[in-house]
């Protein structure tokens, strides 16, 4: 166990540096720097300013160079400044990170919420209408693009409210906060939803056609108490494995969702720094969801062996 | 390998196996979801060919009488902010949609297939170097990754083909290789060998064809999502660029400012949107119940 974690711990570090390349030289392959930009705006071009901001910005050094300035400064904590707002690109982020956490948290307390309890009764149900109905919204959830589902939540704001809710000041009590990010998180939590009832289904199906639980049956235990007791217990365990998985679909629908309804978070920010070349925005953003969605499958995968008694991770 | 005789299983469940027909309404009456799929998916792809023929406008025409007009007699689904026919846009819009669709999800089918297919007949150095490859490449979110690769690559149609179909590889990679795996253990290789096919032939005649099954309900649900994410980047303003009526183009022109004046902007295209990836989805679903009986649910 013990090799196998540090063995584990290696390849995730491997797998960061790796990350770290791939993103550095993709955004160094982007048609135009920032520089572009903002000449490009500015309509006219004195090519000896241009270069001047680039050496200011430390653009015309060889790439390998311009990578190693970057990865040196961020193992000390200096993720160096924006070139948008001209400010570290700490600050810019910091303040934004607890919004999409926040956010993230109720996505999936939403998705959890539904997802599982579904699942549950779609396949205890196996292929009654009841099942039916809720695989084709499982599967809906699954189909509809979330700006548009965050669309259509405006759109019924303002035919029943007369108002859209879109972010503005910063909420007085955590009533407000929590009443602000209900509608987005449910935008994105239904969406997430659908992948963790489709395999809570599959996984208690799966459950529901083993021996002991024929042997349960045979013995005279109640439907209720071979579905709820028997089964569950083992069939939720697979569906702990997808919570990675799922971390992944909640970032890919809050970066959606956060540009609909305006919410100023990381996950909006991302976009707007992409659009503006912001490099050091974009690439320690990168890097940041990189590391949570490997450390939180490394954690799954240990939580999966203390949860799972016959998994044994040798050497 | 064992295969199934699907007439005689067909014959079992009580189906009338005269031929292809008849299999296939029995596919249709076995999985009635997936059937309404395969129509929605039919109507799609049809929009999508016959497209000049079904358009009643000029999807790119301007016309500043039309305005964010109401849906109407000429216009059944309203105009949008430059006097364009939504409907026929829509219509002009599955074309591309099905392009990226389809383009991304075969280019990176077909690389994944071959890493897949390489990693898993080789091992050694060359699966060991790729595995660490695909690690990396999932490190991020489909969506992250395809925004990275299209703002690098800039906007056009080839260009988000190419950002959708790479982070699409390592899921296809990994399938593979595990089937791939699990075949080159099987007597009909060993028996390949004996006769002293050679390696590279035993991969393409024998390990290749057997892996068709996994391939064609992994991509069907990839389709799906590459649509998808299509939609997202053009929404973002990363994906297709003007004049082309993309989907998801179309609904961030008349994003929130419309949503009080114009639902139809609103409306249409994202039905537009979603129906074709339900349709995907259940095709999908129904082909992975009938190809891959391992995760039939």
């Amino acid at each position: 166990m013990a090799s196998y974690l540090v063995r584990r711990f290696f390849l995730m570090l491997l797998t960061l540096i790796g990350m770290s390349i791939v993103i550095f030289f993709l955004l160094r392959l982007m048609p135009g720097n920032i520089a572009d930009i903002m000449f490009d705006s500015a309509g006219f071009v004195d090519p000896a300013e241009k270069a001047a901001l680039e050496k200011e910005l430390g653009l015309d050094l060889p790439i390998p160079v311009q990578y190693w300035n970057w990865v040196s400064a961020l193992m000390v904590g200096d993720l160096g400044i924006s070139y948008v707002s001209e400010m570290p690109a700490y600050d810019e982020l910091a303040p934004r990170i607890p919004i999409t956490a926040k956010l993230a948290i109720m996505s999936l307390g939403f998705s959890i919420l539904f997802g599982l309890p579904l699942g549950v009764i779609s396949a205890v149900r196996q292929d009654t209408t009841l099942d039916y109905t809720l695989r084709v919204i499982s599967l809906s959830g699954l189909s509809l693009p979330s700006f548009w589902l965050a669309l259509l939540i405006l759109m019924a704001c303002v035919h029943y409210f007369g108002e859209i809710p879109i972010y503005t000041d910063t909420p007085e009590n955590l009533w407000d906060e929590l009443l602000l990010y209900l509608l987005p998180s449910a935008a994105v939590g239904f969406r997430a939803s659908a992948i963790i009832m489709r395999l809570t289904r599959s996984s208690m199906l799966e459950v529901l056609r083993q021996d002991y639980i024929r042997t349960a049956r045979s013995k005279g235990a109640s439907d209720n108490a071979v579905n709820y007791h028997h089964a569950l217990k083992n069939a939720v365990l697979p569906v702990t494995t997808i919570i990675g998985i799922e971390a992944a679909f909640l970032i890919g629908g809050l970066i959606i969702t956060e540009t609909v309804f305006n919410i100023p978070g990381v996950a909006h920010f991302l976009v707007e720094a992409i659009l503006m070349r912001d490099y050091p925005i974009v690439q320690n953003l990168v890097m940041f969801i990189a590391v949570i969605v490997v450390v939180i499958n490394f954690i799954v995968d240990l939580m999966y062996a203390v949860l799972d008694p016959r998994i044994k991770y040798a050497d | 390998m064992a295969t199934l005789d699907h007439d005689a299983e067909l014959e079992k469940a009580g189906a009338n196996v005269s031929g292809r027909w008849s299999a296939f309404l029995f596919f249709c009456r076995k999985y009635p979801l997936g059937a309404i799929g395969g129509v929605i998916f039919a109507a799609f792809v049809f929009a999508a060919v016959f497209a000049e023929v079904i358009m009643p406008h000029d999807p790119l025409a301007t016309n500043a009488d039309a305005s964010l007009s109401a849906p109407n007699q000429s216009m059944i689904m309203g105009g949008d902010m430059m006097g364009r026919d939504v409907y026929s846009r829509i219509i002009s819009g599955a074309r591309i949609s099905l392009a990226v669709g389809i383009g991304s999800t075969l280019l990176g089918g077909i690389l994944g297939v071959l890493v897949g297919l390489m990693s898993g007949f080789f091992l050694g150095w060359f699966d060991l170097m790729m595995q660490r490859i695909i690690d990396i490449m999932q490190a991020l979110p489909l969506l992250v990754m395809a925004l990275v690769m299209a703002a690098s690559l800039g906007p056009s149609l080839e260009n988000t083909i190419i950002a959708i179909s790479i982070p699409l590889v390592p899921q296809v990679a990994r399938v593979i290789r595990s089937n791939t795996l699990s075949l080159r253990e099987m007597p009909f290789v060993e028996a390949a060998r004996a006769l002293g096919m050679s390696e590279v032939r035993i991969a393409l005649k024998h390990i290749l064809p057997n892996t068709l099954a996994p391939f064609i309900v992994l991509a069907t649900a990839q389709l799906g999502s590459a649509i998808l994410t299509e939609a997202s980047l053009s929404f973002l303003g990363l994906g297709i660029p003007e004049p082309h009526p993309s989907w998801g183009r179309m609904l961030s022109e008349s994003a929130a400012e419309y949503v009080r004046t114009a639902p139809w902007l609103v409306i249409f295209p994202g039905i537009a949107i979603s129906l074709a990836v339900f349709g995907t989805n259940l095709l999908g679903d129904a082909l992975r119940d009938q190809l891959d009986p391992r995760q039939r649910s």
